[in-house]
């Protein structure tokens, strides 16, 4: 019995809460990803991208509930991802044309584009403050959990009860979602294979007739859907900060690192393993020692490896370790 | 019939000094051109420029009797022209069926049937279809470039050392290859390190010095030119 | 030194325009935030060069400057604050012992890599004494902080510092500050550079995470007020007959001039540490080093074929960058008083300075000072010009208006996009900044 509480322990408080915030780093990572491959710089500006999708979502979903529309059970937010989506894309694309553009056509140095995408961020910064501010926002609606801890307990008649908050699942099922229809447009369509023609190299795609232009085009638009449906989950699953975002950037960067940076595959192995460190190795496993050890032996201290703030440390430990045993990453990225 | 017909090329890269000076090659059709020279000839370059990848400041280049001097290196290929570099040739993280799809990017039909042919003349990329282009042997992924420009199914295939870093072995091997595709009435065009052996199966040799033809002549009869063995044959 | 050079720029030029700038907030606002404009653009400026010396003279991308102020930040507490005898003899032996054995363990793993033949064993081993060794060092400190950190909580609950003048905080947060880089820089100067950026991002990072965490260093998120100060109390200036009198006679307000006063001689020190080390980074500039890391600069491939050690010379001029934007933090930290580590944003003390840098000109350390200057003046003031723009085309508005109150919220917002409209009009239109390099 004992070892099933300490399962459903540890269940509740790592293994879940790591798959879904492993599912929003892949997302992230991705996004990142995708942009290093094709327009071959790491965008800074990507933690506000996410925040600028999800505050668009944040607020359509605001206008559906006040006009009535929602989804039941379902969190309204899903209807307005779409949306969102579509504002991010537009945001991105004017971004292309009025700023990057300009830089590839000089064929700039890669490290200028990373800091014109610092410029970006500022931009994208300040915009998001001027539309909502600065404070949080719960935009979860609809039922609260999947498996509540009390119906769980009755049912199994375990001490520990199993919660799984609806948001987690939907996390996961969405990111199930997006990332087996990018698979499979990078994969089984032209376009998709075009594009990563063009990221495996780039002056044999040109000589092939793949135009460049219309694949950074396409990266955007997948780069905007990522984004912006990773910041909505994130959001969704704990709550809408527009500043949070930005402190994502690290562990985004350290799994699409990791993974192997240009490699989709990469990134999302990536996200997990990130996530599954940081949330392990800063969680207080007094409760899964105390079932799992004899009734008169129980942990003085919390038993947490490492305070929940150094989980920057975390990602970052990883990240440097990679990169000084395996510099293309887990799975072979580009190391250009 | 003269197919491909590059006139005086005079030029460089960008703005950098001139490295050919008037430099003229002509391909018939279905037939083997091979360029060799010492290092440092203008080689690679004479290629280049007969596909547009760099300004010509004289000369003209003339394919199917059409003048393209002005045209990109992309609408070349839209003209007829295929092109393997010497490097970075292949798609590496994409397999070997996806590497001649996007060979054949610009084309709208079926391309199942050249598709067949080309696993037909390369029976390795055939086995190898489904595997990533990069993991492959340098043989084999010269292969897999040949294949990627064929797709576009062009009149004129150009080939800037195809043999480089390659075993004898393969080598002979790629020959046999590229003098079956010029059978179907393609014609090639092709730079050479291995000058030899290139110019034993070549139609039609120049012999570059000074990005200026020096001999111009068949394969047999510049390998029978003492001049010519004496100074780029090595004996 | 200087000067043939300055003639030839427009520096003059600027230099006076930005002086103008600051004159005409004292005119229009007041003395007190002009001066407190100019204290920050001159500790901006410091950053900036720190900055500059890392980018304009060896091309390293460094976004870990929040990091490197922040411990220079640490400095001061650690310098200047008086020790907190019970809280020493609480666990300060004890956390002292913790941290040499923490370093002997890190030092032991090293040293087990090195001698060790390579192989899956030598994974394991180092694994299992890293592990080992974190929880010994975990059993070590534990206790000891929480002792430490139960004497009086609510004023101390640290080890305080050792008491001694807080202007020596400055070379130490230089030296804190150049310990951190070259640790970075051993481990990740080797990387490509947005490798090298993410790894800088990540260090500065997890400096916050022990400043805010640990609590017996330097109280954490609870902050440490009250910092000695190098410079007269305003309280006891408004006491002291001398003052006064001198008050008295330029006809000013003893409040506002104690303030002002105060102000001056922060400016005054901070003018001396500018000019110290703008006279040094010219110099060295000017000298075969400097002549060396331009030519690694603007050709790593052939300094290295030439024999240099490309690597080496990068480490040198990182930790001395760091080592000057962690004197500049020092000086922050002293010149606000206190220390609150929760106040350090990569926005703010990492990207705001890359603004200045290029806005003023990599390269060029009269440029970077004037970036600092510049820009710090615009972060400040954007807010006051776009709510005064806002007041003016909303003069015809009622005041209740909630279109009008939204827009005077959102124009405090608005420094962030100005921040990033200016960083990428420069990089436009004007790579080079408003002071080119020579």
């Amino acid at each position: 019995m004992d070892i099933l509480n300490a399962l459903v322990a540890f269940a509740n408080f790592v293994l879940i809460p790591a798959t879904a915030y492993g599912a929003q780093l892949a997302l992230g990572a991705l996004g990142v990803t995708l942009i290093y491959g094709v327009l071959r710089f790491s965008n800074f500006a990507h933690g506000e991208t996410m925040s600028f999708g999800a505050m668009v979502v944040v607020l359509v979903t605001a206008l559906f509930q006040s006009w009535g529309i929602s989804l039941g059970p379902l969190p309204t937010a899903l209807l307005a991802l779409p949306f969102g989506i579509a504002v991010t894309a537009l945001l991105l694309l004017t971004t292309d044309r009025v700023v990057y553009k300009f830089y590839r056509k000089v064929k700039a140095a890669p490290v200028m584009l990373v800091i014109v995408s610092t410029g970006v961020m500022f931009v994208m910064n300040g915009v998001v403050r001027m539309v909502v501010g600065t404070e949080d926002r719960r935009f979860a609606d609809g039922a609260r959990f999947l498996v509540n801890a009390r119906d769980f307990k009755a049912w199994s008649g375990l001490d520990e009860g199993l919660a799984i908050k609806t948001t987690q699942v939907i996390t996961v099922v969405v990111a199930l979602i997006t990332v087996a229809a990018l698979f499979w447009f990078l994969n089984k369509t032209r376009t998709g294979k075009s594009m990563r023609a063009f990221s495996d190299n780039e002056d044999l795609a040109l000589l092939s007739g793949i135009n460049p232009e219309r694949v950074v085009t396409i990266t955007w638009l997948l780069v905007a859907a990522l984004a912006t449906i990773a910041g909505a989950l994130y959001g969704l699953d704990k709550s809408f900060k527009p500043f949070i975002y930005q402190q994502l950037l690290l562990p985004v960067f350290a799994a699409a690192i990791v993974g192997g940076i240009g490699n989709p595959l990469g990134a999302i192995a990536g996200g997990f393993v990130i996530a599954f460190s940081e949330v392990t190795l800063t969680y207080a496993f007094k409760k899964v020692i105390t079932y799992l050890s004899p009734d008169s032996w129980s942990p003085d201290g919390l038993v947490q490896l490492l305070s929940t703030d150094y989980k920057f440390a975390v990602s970052f430990a990883i990240l440097i370790i990679v990169l000084l045993f395996k510099p293309t990453g887990l799975f072979k990225g580009q190391s250009i | 019939m003269t197919f491909l017909h590059a006139s005086e090329m005079r030029g460089g890269y960008g703005s950098g000094a001139d490295i050919l000076h008037g430099c003229t090659l002509t391909v018939q059709k279905g037939e083997i051109a091979v360029i060799v020279g010492p290092n440092g000839a203008g080689k690679s370059t004479a290629m280049k420029a007969v596909f547009g990848m760099l300004n010509l400041r004289e000369g003209h280049v003339h394919l199917g009797g059409e003048d393209i001097t002005q045209l990109s290196p992309q609408e070349r290929v839209y003209k007829g022209m295929g092109f393997v570099p010497q490097t970075h040739n292949i798609f590496p993280t994409m397999t070997v069926r996806e590497n001649l799809e996007m060979g054949a990017f610009i084309r709208n039909d079926d391309i199942e049937e050249t598709i067949e042919q080309v696993y037909e003349l390369f029976p390795a990329v055939k086995d190898k279809r489904n595997q990533n282009a990069g993991e492959l042997s340098g043989g084999q992924r010269q292969q897999v470039a040949v294949g990627r420009a064929l797709m576009t199914q062009p009149k004129l295939l150009m080939l800037d050392e195809p043999t480089a870093g390659v075993s004898p072995i393969v080598m002979d091997e790629l020959f046999d290859r590229i003098i079956e595709v010029a059978r179907t009435g393609i014609s090639i065009l092709m730079v050479e390190q291995n000058a030899r052996q290139a110019l034993e199966i070549a139609d039609k040799g120049y012999v570059l010095v000074q990005g200026a033809n020096a001999y111009t002549d068949t394969g047999a009869a510049l390998l029978a030119n003492p001049e010519v063995r004496r100074t780029f044959l090595g004996g | 030194m200087t000067k043939p050079d300055m003639k030839k720029s427009r520096a003059p030029q600027y230099f006076l325009a930005m002086a103008l700038l600051i004159s005409a907030v004292g005119l229009l606002q007041s003395w007190n935030s002009a001066l407190s404009i100019l204290n920050m653009g001159l500790i901006s400026a410091i950053m900036a060069l720190g900055v500059n010396l890392q980018w304009g003279y060896a091309g390293l991308f460094n976004v870990g400057v929040m990091g490197f102020v922040a411990l220079g930040g640490l400095a001061v507490v650690l310098t200047s604050m008086p020790p907190v005898p019970a809280a020493w003899s609480a666990g300060g032996g004890r956390i002292v012992a913790a941290l040499v054995v923490g370093v002997a363990i890190i030092a032991g793993a090293a040293v087990l890599w090195k001698k060790m033949p390579k192989g899956r064993t030598r994974g394991l081993v180092l694994t299992a004494f890293l592990v080992a060794g974190f929880f010994l060092f975990r059993f070590l400190l534990d206790p000891a902080v929480a002792a430490i950190e139960a004497v009086d909580p609510a004023v101390s609950g640290y080890l305080g510092g050792l008491g001694l003048p807080v202007m020596l905080a400055w070379p130490v947060g230089g030296i804190l500050a150049a310990g951190a880089a070259w640790l970075v820089a051993k481990t990740a100067l080797g990387l490509r550079s947005d490798y090298l950026a993410i790894a800088t991002l990540g260090i500065a990072e997890i400096i916050l995470a022990v400043m805010k965490n640990e609590d017996w260093l330097s109280r954490g998120v609870k902050n440490v007020n009250g910092l000695p100060r190098p410079v007269p109390n305003e309280i006891d200036l408004q006491n002291a007959q001398w003052f006064l009198d001198m008050m008295t006679r330029f006809g000013m307000d003893p409040t506002t001039g104690s303030s002002i006063f105060v102000k001056l001689l922060y400016a005054l020190l901070f003018l001396a540490v500018i000019i110290l080390i703008v006279t040094a980074m010219e110099l060295a500039l000017k000298s075969p080093w400097g002549r060396m890391m331009r030519a690694i600069r603007d050709n790593e491939v052939a300094a290295e074929a030439m024999g240099k050690n490309v690597t080496g010379r990068h480490l040198q001029i990182f930790v001395l960058g760091a080592a000057i934007i962690g004197v500049a933090g020092a000086m922050m930290t002293t010149l606000d008083g206190q220390l609150t580590p929760t106040t350090y944003q990569p926005l703010r003390y990492t990207f705001l300075v890359w603004v200045m840098v290029i806005v003023g000109g990599s390269g060029n350390n009269w440029g970077a000072v004037l970036g600092g200057m510049l820009i710090w003046f615009l972060w400040i003031e954007v807010e006051p010009i776009g709510a005064w723009i806002v007041n003016v085309i909303t003069s015809g508005m009622d005041d209740g208006s909630a279109f009008k109150a939204g827009l005077i919220e959102r124009v405090a917002y608005m420094r962030y996009l100005t921040m990033g409209v200016i960083l990428l009009v420069v990089l436009r239109f004007s790579p080079r900044g408003l002071l080119p390099e020579k």
